[in-house]
């Protein structure tokens, strides 16, 4: 393997850092080895953060040794190599842009130079790679955000944005998955909850899989949250090819 | 069943280890400040070794117990008082229906936990009973114990503990206000220059204001990085060392974030993650680098501590055995 270190991060943790760069290709060597590490239920680890271009593995040293783990970890991550990248996953998330529910997307598009119609076309025309999670439960970081519809955080961050908001912050894009304040230019709102404690599966999405906006009118958003609220709807899961 | 909270105190949360397993969905695991003294609560009133208790900071609460049950008070030194009167800490302690304890301000470390014989009836949220302050989940309500709250008790089968006047430890593990701390070097010691890490690992670092459940500050020399501090985001371990642009040391506890994009100098080892948690503010600390083979075994060393605690408390009291004593005495007598 190349361009691969596995290093400690105090003594329940295992960093295995990849190429350090931001790229969808190591993103998904990282998918692949996290998949590949849970499926052999090696006992004592507890918990894995997969980030942009590292893997860290936090394990139970009462159980297993780093010198133990490391070994494990290293002839997986070796075997991963040969792995055939698998199917993309890509969830379908609906958005209702614009009006009281994106009171930014005025902004964007003057941004732009587009109309709202063409911002809308844009954002919803990709399937996004999902890097990572963090900094919120939940929070999604997004590649492949369109340049022409980049825009400027706010000037003074809002105090609260609702869960649910979807915004655009210079180069990013995302859904804020609860309440929370924030800088972001506010496009649109989904009905659907990307993250909520009581379910079975708080947090919907994993680190790896691709979310794709697809606009929907008011008619629908309300049909939708009607069925969110009721504990009914499913969110629609696309398989793609990578 | 149960207690009313009189005074909320500070800060004071439910917790236990934490809600692990969710961290690749930026969840992080939270839990108790100070593992040490949660597991020793737990440990005097023969808890399971994860049972929920109230993590107090700073300044604790009053309560008034709805039913007799038995508690234990371990970490900083708070001066619990029962009723008026003071009570140990690090001791099993029978409180009856209508007692008024006061857990008072800390006059060494920085958190306390007390410990429940009655479990406290909070719901489990993802696996755990512990209150994420910054989802309004778990614990109570998801928030901090304010004035007039009532926290239900569950009954325990056990009416009583063996060994009752033996649950007791004389530990005072938190008096000293300096502290070498031991880490273990990386995962990005590369980014700082030597001068940096020289000045890490050989200067005297001051615990600032800046302070609370996701970490704490230290004030103290520059610690330089080579190119500026910024990595690509990637995850972060329980008491890693971040160091950011402006030179000075961030431990993170608890309530870190799952991921971050400053550099890390080290991480401090488990069995010193208490010393961090109790530390008070100007308190002075060090540090010192040692391999994750020797942090491994401080660990096992420890869970043998553990152990040997268990077995000082589970013995009969001097009393008991002379009174046995006494007993086999009597016998004697009439055979």
């Amino acid at each position: 393997m190349q361009n691969l270190r596995i290093v400690p991060e105090g003594d329940s943790s295992l960093l295995i850092q990849f190429e350090q760069v931001i790229s969808p290709s190591v993103n998904q060597r990282i998918a692949a080895a996290a998949k590949l590490i849970k499926a052999q239920q090696i006992s004592g680890i507890t918990d894995m953060i997969p980030t942009y271009c590292s893997l860290l593995i936090n394990y139970n040293p009462l159980v297993i040794s780093y010198d133990a783990l490391y070994k494990r970890v290293e002839s997986i991550v070796r075997m991963e190599s040969h792995q055939e990248a698998g199917q993309k996953k890509i969830w379908e998330i609906p958005v209702l842009y614009g009006g009281a529910y994106g009171p930014d997307l005025s902004t964007i598009a003057e941004h732009a130079g587009l109309s709202e119609e063409e911002v809308i076309k844009i954002h919803s025309g990709t399937d996004y790679l999902i890097y990572m999670l963090g900094f919120l439960p939940g929070f999604t970081y997004l590649g492949g955000l369109d340049e022409k519809i980049h825009t400027p955080r706010l000037a003074s961050p809002r105090v609260r944005i609702p869960a649910g908001s979807v915004g655009i912050g210079g180069s990013q894009t995302g859904i804020y998955p609860m309440d929370s304040p924030g800088g972001w230019q506010l496009m649109g709102m989904t009905p659907v909850k990307t993250y909520d404690p009581a379910r079975e599966t708080p947090i919907l999405v994993e680190a790896g899989d691709y979310i794709r906006f697809v606009p929907v009118s008011e008619a629908e958003y309300l049909d939708i949250k009607a069925a969110v609220d009721a504990g009914t709807y499913q969110v629609r899961v696309r398989k793609g090819e990578d | 069943m149960g207690f009313r909270v009189i005074k909320g105190g500070l800060l004071t949360t439910v917790q236990d280890l934490g809600r692990s397993g969710y961290q690749s969905q930026g969840f992080n695991v939270g839990g108790v400040m100070d593992q040490r003294s949660f597991r020793i609560a737990n440990l005097l009133l023969d808890n399971p070794e994860n049972e929920a208790v109230l993590e107090c900071t700073l300044i604790g609460p009053t309560l008034e117990f709805t039913s007799s049950q038995i508690i234990a008070i371990t970490g900083g030194d708070f001066r619990p008082e029962l009723n008026d009167d003071p009570v140990p800490m690090y001791t099993a302690i029978y409180v009856n229906k209508g007692d008024v304890l006061k857990v008072g301000s800390a006059r060494t470390g920085r958190t306390c936990y007390i410990a429940f014989s009655n479990y406290l009836q909070v719901p489990v949220v993802m696996g755990s009973r512990s209150t994420n302050l910054k989802c309004g989940i778990g614990g109570f309500k998801g928030r901090k114990l304010q004035d007039g709250d009532y926290i239900s008790t569950r009954i325990k089968r056990r009416k009583y503990l063996p060994y009752f006047l033996s649950r007791t430890l004389s530990l005072h593990e938190f008096d000293s206000n300096s502290a070498t701390i031991r880490v273990v070097m990386g995962p990005q010691e590369e980014a700082f220059s030597s001068k940096g890490i020289d000045a890490f690992l050989n200067s005297e670092f001051t615990i600032s204001s800046n302070f609370d459940r996701m970490g704490v500050r230290l004030d103290g020399p520059f610690v330089e990085s080579k190119t500026g501090s910024d990595i690509i985001s990637d995850g972060i371990a329980l008491g890693a060392i971040q160091v950011p642009a402006h030179g000075k040391p961030i431990i993170l506890l608890a309530d870190h974030q799952t991921a971050g994009g400053y550099a890390k100098i080290g991480t401090v080892v488990s069995v010193d993650l208490p010393k961090v948690a109790q530390r008070r503010i100007d308190d002075k600390i060090r540090f010192t680098r040692i391999t994750v083979e020797e942090a491994q075994h401080l660990l096992k060393v420890q869970e043998h501590e553990y152990q040997e605690f268990r077995n000082r408390i589970h013995k009969p009291c001097k009393e008991v055995l002379e009174v046995r004593l006494t007993a086999q005495r009597l016998e004697k007598l009439f055979v």
